[in-house]
């Protein structure tokens, strides 16, 4: 019963074993990138970057069809440029970062949709917005696997770095001149993920994989490595847990895995013991003391 | 005495609005100089200009014995996010960062310095605290327990005092004259004068021009904090006035 449940899927069909290692590559790549977006408030930039990448990837499916390269190039190209221009719009003019960012992915939503209807049905459309990650082939995997790989050594090589630039960016700015080698790293080291993730995910979902499950991660541990940890065991978790689901009760896949983060954020928002709700409701009477 | 560092004609400001203009004054190595003066007469943007984080409109700030590497820097109502999950001690040994960089290891000998400074500012038993649930007293100890870390030949404090009971406000006055004993400049952005006539022996008062700088006794007159207020009035009132030299 157990064996049919949890492991006979995956050892029965290759596509459910390929759906698993691509989803494990993105939860350990993404994860970490997420911790840092969620602790520099800029889980909303990192929602903008990945609906972003939609025209760029767009036009690479109108020149050359589903074709993983051109698609790649044109989502790290798009990304690229909205990264850096979003900062120099919020610092050149009167609208706030928030705004400028909603207003761009906005319009990157609506540019993107419209670029792959000309050329393409619904079907690419969808494939488009919400990944296939049920139908990941080896090259899509090579990726998925070199993106996660960069990631984690980048990380481990800047960690020191990116910690301080979250916790107190000034002081970084005094003591060494890496700030900007340092910020400019992890933004591209968060379009890079994005560009990989949505081929598994989509554009619209990728960002789900990225925040929630750091977002989860912040109610069980009070040090960024901790985070980083929980975060990559909630996502490879949630991953397994969503493909099971959808493959038994033939629902798709990439929503399926994002809800199944959803669950687990919901979750240690009422029990994790670093300030979820459970946990407060007993100290209030010491706190009015 | 040869001077720590001097502001030759330096003129600061952001968007070419100066905040700070055409200042001239040396400061000399192991003083302990409080900056004074009223709101919005340039003496965080002053710090920041030292620091090198603001780039200078006009002039430079020119350095002697000291030089950037080895300034320590706290900024006002530091903005590090208090909410960041770090603890106490790794707070502190951030200080270490020119030490060790980005990859260096914290050594025996570097820990034990950092548990130390940490029972200097009076917090042992809170090293393994997050932040998030220190008090803004326990807060500004870390800070200065990072600074002391940090070893700086230059210290530069922008209103250290804001906010903390006066507990912690011994402690840090004490870790100041230390500082002053072992001859590190010191340059603290104060609002309370009876501090400054209390704990520092040199004043420099600001109204974006330079009121007057010297022996505190001779600064802080109330003839020189009238002028002051004159001038920072004037400059609000007719803001076109205050764009002499900027480009």
């Amino acid at each position: 019963m157990i064996w049919e449940t949890l492991v006979e899927p995956f050892a029965a069909y290759g596509f459910m074993r390929r759906a698993l290692v691509g989803c494990i590559a993105v939860s350990l790549g993404a994860t970490p990138i997420g911790v840092f977006l969620l602790l520099r408030r800029m889980s909303l930039t990192g929602d903008a970057m990945a609906h972003a990448i939609l025209p760029g990837a767009a036009v690479g499916y109108l020149i050359a069809g589903l074709s993983l390269t051109a698609m790649t190039v044109g989502g790290l190209i798009a990304g690229m440029a909205v990264a850096l221009f979003s900062g120099f719009v919020s610092r050149v003019t009167p609208l706030r970062e928030d705004a400028s960012l909603a207003a761009f992915y906005l319009i990157s939503l609506a540019a993107g949709v419209l670029i792959v209807s000309i050329r393409g049905s619904n079907v690419d459309l969808m494939h488009v917005l919400f990944g296939t990650v049920l139908a990941l082939d080896d090259a899509a995997l090579i990726l998925l696997c070199v993106v996660a790989s960069i990631t984690v050594i980048a990380v481990a090589l800047l960690f020191r770095p990116l910690v301080l630039e979250c916790a107190d960016p000034q002081f970084l700015r005094t003591v060494s001149g890496l700030s900007a080698v340092t910020h400019f790293t992890f933004l591209a080291l968060a379009v890079l993920n994005l560009v990989g993730g949505f081929h598994a995910f989509g554009t619209l979902m990728i960002v789900g994989i990225m925040i929630l499950p750091a977002a989860a991660a912040r109610f069980w541990s009070v040090s960024v490595g901790g985070m980083i940890v929980v975060a990559a065991h909630i996502a490879v978790s949630a991953s397994v847990a969503g493909l099971l689901f959808s493959y038994h009760h033939s629902l798709p896949s990439g929503p399926a895995i994002i809800l199944a983060a959803g669950v687990a954020y919901a979750l240690s928002l009422v029990i994790g013991p670093v300030g979820g709700l459970a946990r407060q409701i007993p100290s209030r009477p010491r706190t009015q003391l | 005495m040869s001077p720590a560092f001097s502001f030759q004609g330096l003129t600061l400001g952001y968007d070419r609005t100066p905040a700070v203009r055409d200042l001239r004054a040396e400061i000399a190595e192991g003083s302990l100089t409080a900056i004074v003066g009223p709101n919005g007469a340039g003496k965080s943007t002053l710090l920041k200009g030292v620091t090198g984080i603001l780039k200078p409109l006009g002039g430079r700030v020119c350095f002697g014995s000291a030089d950037r590497s080895g300034i320590g820097y706290l900024p006002q109502h530091s903005e590090i996010d208090r909410s960041f999950p770090i603890s106490v001690v790794d707070l502190v040994a951030m200080g270490l960062w020119r030490e060790i960089g980005p990859f260096g290891r914290v050594d025996g000998a570097r820990r034990a310095r950092v548990a130390e400074t940490i029972a200097a500012v009076g917090l042992t038993g809170l090293e393994a605290r997050p932040i998030a649930t220190l008090s803004g007293g326990q807060m500004q100890r870390t800070l200065f327990a990072r600074l002391l870390v940090q070893d700086a030949k230059v210290v530069l404090l922008d209103e250290p005092f804001a906010a903390v009971d006066s507990g912690t406000l011994v402690y840090l006055l004490k870790i100041i004259d230390r500082w002053h004993v072992e001859r590190r400049t010191v340059l603290a952005v104060l609002h309370d004068h009876d501090t400054v006539r209390a704990h520092f022996p040199d004043t420099l008062m600001l109204a974006r021009d330079l009121v007057a700088h010297g022996p505190t006794p001779e600064v802080l007159t109330a003839e020189n904090q009238f002028r002051a207020r004159q001038m920072c009035e004037a400059c609000a009132e007719t803001p076109h006035t205050c764009i002499r030299g900027a480009a």
